[in-house]
């Protein structure tokens, strides 16, 4: 079996945004979405204080509570992992983002530019009135993923085959791939670090995992 | 820059809280007269009422979701989905409801208020599987929202009845017995919440509205009843009086819990990361929790 998952450095990640530009370019969402978002946290008390930054978005959970809620099957799992939305079924309730633990899930009403009423060229051309008053969130980049796959490429090592943002990262903070092959990527820096997945406690077995120290 | 700790949820509204008012004010209603008609009572006017509240409050989810004209999708997952059980329930409710208002028959509407319940039901499950909302997903809030159903139904039969000069002896007994479970049920929730604990934002919340709803939505009832029972003449007025509280502050309740107290989870580390080659990780960090 496969089983996609996504592997964030906390030690080198920046916080320098990229991933969440990257994401935003591959995918056109609109003003106000992030479905890839890096989070800034101050952890400690003065003066032992410190800044984590936290990539984050849908964690592909392997026990996802948004497919539990879903009334209308729009949210599905596929065998890899990925958990998808089917833009055509969603009666947009959000139910789900309600569910998310993670605040991954977005649903936008109205059509908005990042620039006031008139869209830019490129903004125009990528416009998908289909995902107005739905469900939307971070997809792993799936078409990509599907389309490297399909030309014998590997995900999470081919950047024709890997999610924007995991491409876009300059310091090499994000990694994807199967963690079902022990002989992947991601198995093996999850092999050689200490890591944790964040609120796991609720049992949703998200697909994305934490670098914090070696082991 | 995102918010890191938990953050009160925009995705659902005063609508969806309409939905729990009316879904639950409905089939607590049923409930009352089912028990009503079993007594030799009319039950039609409750009846009707009911099924209004429970439309109502569905008509409510329905301006809510933003694609209205695929609401039939709401039918396709009844294996996993309390929002689909809940939209398959109201089916027999209307059905059985109907039917009972038009044969004015204590059997069907019975029925009614067995399906009734079974809706109630699936609205508890609809916020306890909202993972992502700490005060929902407590198992105590299960209980709490069942009988505050119970309690503004039993409330607005009482109402009814008294407005009509029929007033059976047993509403406000019934009435005074789901007050006292729900003041039971809320104060298990309120503990649970701080036992487990919650988003410091939401507890802050509920800990603002707790006196006015022990005081103006049990209290002041309570003592309504009681001087009906000590004057009877009185009994009327102050049960009617008291029943207004009574489904007031139910009403009040699921709109706090639904758009005031539901805060997100939020974000949390396990572990703070190691920094260079000889720095040591912290430990958990979890912003805005109680
Ligand atoms: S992170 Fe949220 S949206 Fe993504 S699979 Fe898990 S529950 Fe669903
Ligand atoms: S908003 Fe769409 S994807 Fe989310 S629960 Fe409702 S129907 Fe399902």
């Amino acid at each position: 079996m496969t089983r996609y998952v996504m592997v964030a450095d906390l030690r080198r990640c920046v916080g320098c945004q990229t991933c969440t530009a990257a994401c935003k370019h591959a995918n056109a969402t609109l003003p106000g979405v992030q479905w890839r978002r890096v989070l800034d946290i101050e952890v400690g008390e003065y003066p032992d204080v410190h800044r984590v930054f936290v990539p984050t978005g849908c964690q592909h959970c392997a026990n996802p509570p948004c497919m539990d809620v879903c009334p209308s099957t729009a949210t599905r799992q596929r065998d890899d992992g990925i958990v998808t939305i089917d833009y055509d079924i969603c009666i947009g309730c959000a139910y789900c983002a309600v569910a998310c633990p993670y605040d991954a899930r977005f649903k936008v009403t109205d059509t908005a530019f990042a620039y006031g009423e008139d869209a830019m060229a490129h903004e125009e051309k990528r416009h998908d009135p289909r995902r107005l008053g739905v469900s939307t969130k971070c997809t792993f980049c799936a078409d990509k993923v599907d389309a490297g796959c399909a030309q014998g490429l590997t995900p999470g090592v081919d950047p024709d085959a890997t999610p924007a943002c995991v491409n876009s990262c300059i310091a090499k903070a994000l990694h994807f791939g199967d963690i079902d092959d022990p002989d992947s990527n991601v198995s093996q820096v999850l092999e050689e670090n200490a890591h944790f997945r964040m609120h796991e406690e609720l049992g949703t077995e998200p697909g994305f995992y934490y670098l914090w120290d070696r082991k | 820059m995102t918010a890191v700790g938990p953050r009160l949820q925009t995705a659902w509204d005063w609508r969806a809280a309409g939905n729990f008012i009316g879904g639950g004010s409905g089939a607590g209603l049923l409930c009352a007269a089912a028990i009503g008609a079993v007594g030799g009572g009319d039950p039609r006017l409750s009846t009707t009422m009911a099924l209004i509240l429970i439309a109502a409050g569905l008509g409510l989810v329905w301006l809510e979701i933003s694609r209205p004209f695929r609401f039939l999708n709401v039918y396709r997952q009844p294996a996993r989905s309390w929002m689909t059980r809940e939209a398959y329930a109201a089916l027999p409710v209307f059905a059985a409801g109907a039917t009972a208002v038009w044969f004015a028959d204590p059997t069907l509407t019975v029925i009614a208020a067995g399906f009734g319940l079974i809706f109630l039901y699936c609205q508890a499950r609809i916020l306890q599987a909202a993972k992502g909302i700490p005060t929902w997903r407590e198992p105590a809030l299960l209980p709490l929202v069942i009988v505050t159903g119970l309690t503004e139904g039993t409330g607005l039969f009482v109402l009814i009845a008294a407005i009509g000069a029929s007033l059976p002896q047993w509403a406000p007994m019934l009435l005074a017995l789901w007050l006292a479970a729900r003041i039971a049920s809320g104060s298990i929730y309120h503990r649970r919440l701080t036992d487990v604990g919650c988003p410091v934002r939401a507890l802050d919340e509920l800990e603002r509205w707790k006196t006015a709803f022990l005081v103006l939505g049990h209290m002041l009832p309570f003592a309504l009843l009681a001087l009906g029972w000590l004057a009877p003449p009185t009994m009327g007025v102050a049960a009617a009086l008291a029943a207004v509280c009574a489904v007031a502050s139910g009403w009040a309740l699921k709109f706090v819990i639904v758009t005031r107290t539901a805060h997100t989870q939020g974000f949390a580390l396990l572990h703070r990361p190691a920094r260079g080659p000889v720095g040591s990780g912290g430990g958990h960090v979890k912003p805005g929790w109680y």
